[in-house]
């Protein structure tokens, strides 16, 4: 008692920044962060839903040039537009053909994860296309692909088919595209996979072998369970990178053939700073609607990870 | 350990995987050794149609050496630029934030990580239109500074969840010794916190630097010329310059991708590090 009766004598002699360090001091470590990100990241997500109900060229300031539409752009997009919905589709088909990376990532890594001589460069040189910028992985893709001297078509060629022009096919385009964003997008789930096998509890995998577990039975009862954590980041990463898609597109056929590879995040692009007018207002719009499918994937993310801040509490 | 370790199988499976590996492997980068082949053919090769042979003659040295004599260097040069100073800013920036979020426990502590969580998930294109007027009216438009800037505040938000969950798993007797013994708070940080936060600062600064470099979306948003794009936009405009020649078109992209690669070679356990998020060890 009588050190806590001298400690709170000292303390009221202190500054006021002294007696309330330890409840001030996160503050200012956190206000650069923070008001970086709010004025890059917070701010403009807002901003952007406010400038969806103008119609803007993104000349002069929004106030005096812009005109107010309410939800006009949004009745336009779902009504009216058959771009926006070639382009929602194609999101779609992003997502959902995407998700191959996961499985496929699962299969590379159980095939690597074997301790041989030089297995650390074999594994070094699968991941290799994730570090490639996705400009080069798909100007690469879109060579493999050409019709005239392409890889693609001289394995075709091989089997004795004529050659196919993939990219120039507005019903394959799409789907070249997206075989282009599986390369690197498996190269990732693989990384994690073979973190994630290394984390498997050895002493289970031997208890199921001598239960008889074998194979495909092994794989699914007592690894990939182990592997959820792993499983959950290859989603996430996966997920978005499926509704981030704008590089290949815009690299490999700009949209094209007749805007069939077009998807929400390339069209808003187009609509907002291309040649053909700024149309600021329509392409926030576009920008608005994607935003609020991502916020689906987020909110279940953030829950995920809520979940497991409440139990590390406990 | 799963699949069953090789040692443990037939004879003939050992060997038959050890045949399989180079060749999964070499399907697996075909399309890149295809282009890795393009950019030492000599100009005849591709009017000839010969893309698939032996090379007529090695040219490796005249074709990189004319890319050499191109913009490209400028450009990767901007890459550079824009490049180191975004690593350090983020990761100075999160260092603070994820000690502030992992140590200390406040009212909306969780709702600030989420916060930064959140806004690294969320589509670019939301923010293309405020952040390009907002580059503007600082007079940012069109140079590396305004590039930087908004790369910083935006993988601050990845950075922040690295750090902070980096920070949480630290031993955190460590800091309460420091406070009995009556240490100020910020020389906890720089002091204690953050020479065992050495790790997660390779990690992410090899991971920042590779996004960084990667970026296309933003180098064409902000940037428009060859005085500021990096090397990602410029590569575009190399392309239209050298169109349908292909060897000079290889031997950029190969230029281009070089850095980040030899990046990876170098640090590849901080890499992989970086990239499981330190969520699956």
């Amino acid at each position: 008692m009588a050190t806590t009766t001298t400690n709170t004598t000292a303390l009221a002699s202190q500054s006021w920044y002294k007696r309330n360090e330890i409840a001030v001091t996160p503050w200012l470590f956190l206000i650069p962060g923070i008001a970086m990100f709010a004025l890059y990241v917070i701010i403009p997500i807002f901003q952007s839903f406010y400038l969806s109900l103008f119609e803007w060229d993104g000349l002069g300031s929004l106030a005096k040039n812009g005109e107010y539409v309410g939800l006009e752009h949004y009745e336009r997009l779902f009504t009216k537009d058959r771009a926006f919905n070639i382009s929602l589709w194609n999101n779609l088909k992003w997502l959902v053909f995407y998700l191959l990376a996961i499985p496929g990532g699962l299969m590379v890594a159980l095939f690597l994860n074997q301790k041989v001589f030089g297995i650390r460069l074999y594994k070094s040189l699968f991941f290799f296309p994730f570090v490639i910028s996705q400009i080069v992985v798909g100007l690469v893709f879109t060579w493999f692909y050409d019709p005239q001297f392409g890889l693609s078509n001289w394995l075709i060629g091989l089997v004795g088919l004529p050659p196919i022009n993939i990219l120039g096919n507005p019903n394959t385009a799409t789907y070249g595209i997206i075989a282009a964003g599986l390369w690197p997008q498996t190269a990732y789930c693989m990384i994690l996979y073979l973190t994630g096998l290394n984390a498997v509890d050895p002493e289970q995998v031997e208890a199921a072998r001598l239960d008889g577990a074998k194979g495909h039975k092994m794989l699914w009862y007592i690894i990939i369970p182990q592997l959820k954590p792993a499983t959950f980041i290859a989603f996430v990463v996966t997920i978005i990178g499926a509704l981030r898609s704008f590089d290949l597109i815009s690299i490999m056929t700009n949209g094209g053939p007749f805007g069939s590879t077009r998807v929400l995040s390339f069209y808003m692009f187009e609509k907002s700073l291309s040649e053909y007018g700024f149309k600021m207002g329509y392409g926030a719009a576009i920008a608005v609607v994607l935003f609020l499918i991502m916020l689906v994937f987020i909110a279940y993310f953030l829950w995920s990870m809520y979940q497991d801040e409440k139990a590390a509490k406990h | 350990m799963f699949p069953t370790p090789i040692e443990k199988s037939s004879r003939q499976w050992q060997i038959g995987y050890q045949v399989l590996l180079p060749i999964v492997m070499l399907l697996w980068l075909a399309p890149l050794l295809a282009v890795a082949l393009f950019s030492i053919r000599p100009d005849v090769d591709f009017t000839v149609g010969n893309y698939w042979g032996l090379p007529s003659s090695f040219e490796m040295l005249a074709n990189y050496g004319q890319v050499f004599n191109s913009a490209m260097p400028k450009y990767i040069l901007n890459s550079f630029i824009i490049t180191v100073p975004t690593v350090i800013g983020a990761v100075a920036l999160s260092c603070m934030t994820g000690f502030a979020l992992g140590v200390y426990r406040f009212k909306g502590n969780l709702l600030i990580f989420f916060m930064f969580i959140a806004g690294n998930f969320i589509p670019f294109q939301i923010l293309m239109v405020p952040v390009r007027d907002l580059t503007l009216d600082m007079g940012l438009y069109n140079t590396k500074t305004g590039l930087i800037l908004f790369h910083v505040a935006f993988q601050t938000g990845f950075c922040t969840l690295f750090m902070r969950n980096f920070i949480r798993a630290l031993p955190f007797e460590l800091i309460e010794a420091a406070r009995v013994e009556g240490i100020a708070e910020w020389r906890i940080f720089w002091y204690i916190v953050l020479p065992l936060m050495k790790p997660a600062i390779a990690a992410l600064s090899v991971l920042i630097f590779t996004f960084i470099w990667n970026d296309y979306f933003w180098a064409i948003v902000l940037t428009t010329g060859e005085n500021a794009q990096p090397v990602t936009a410029g590569i575009t405009s190399f392309n239209a310059q050298f169109r349908a020649m292909y060897h000079l078109m290889s031997a950029g992209s190969i230029i281009a991708a070089l850095p980040p690669v030899a990046m990876f070679f170098l640090m590849q356990k901080h890499f992989i590090a970086g990239l499981t998020l330190g969520a699956v060890k």
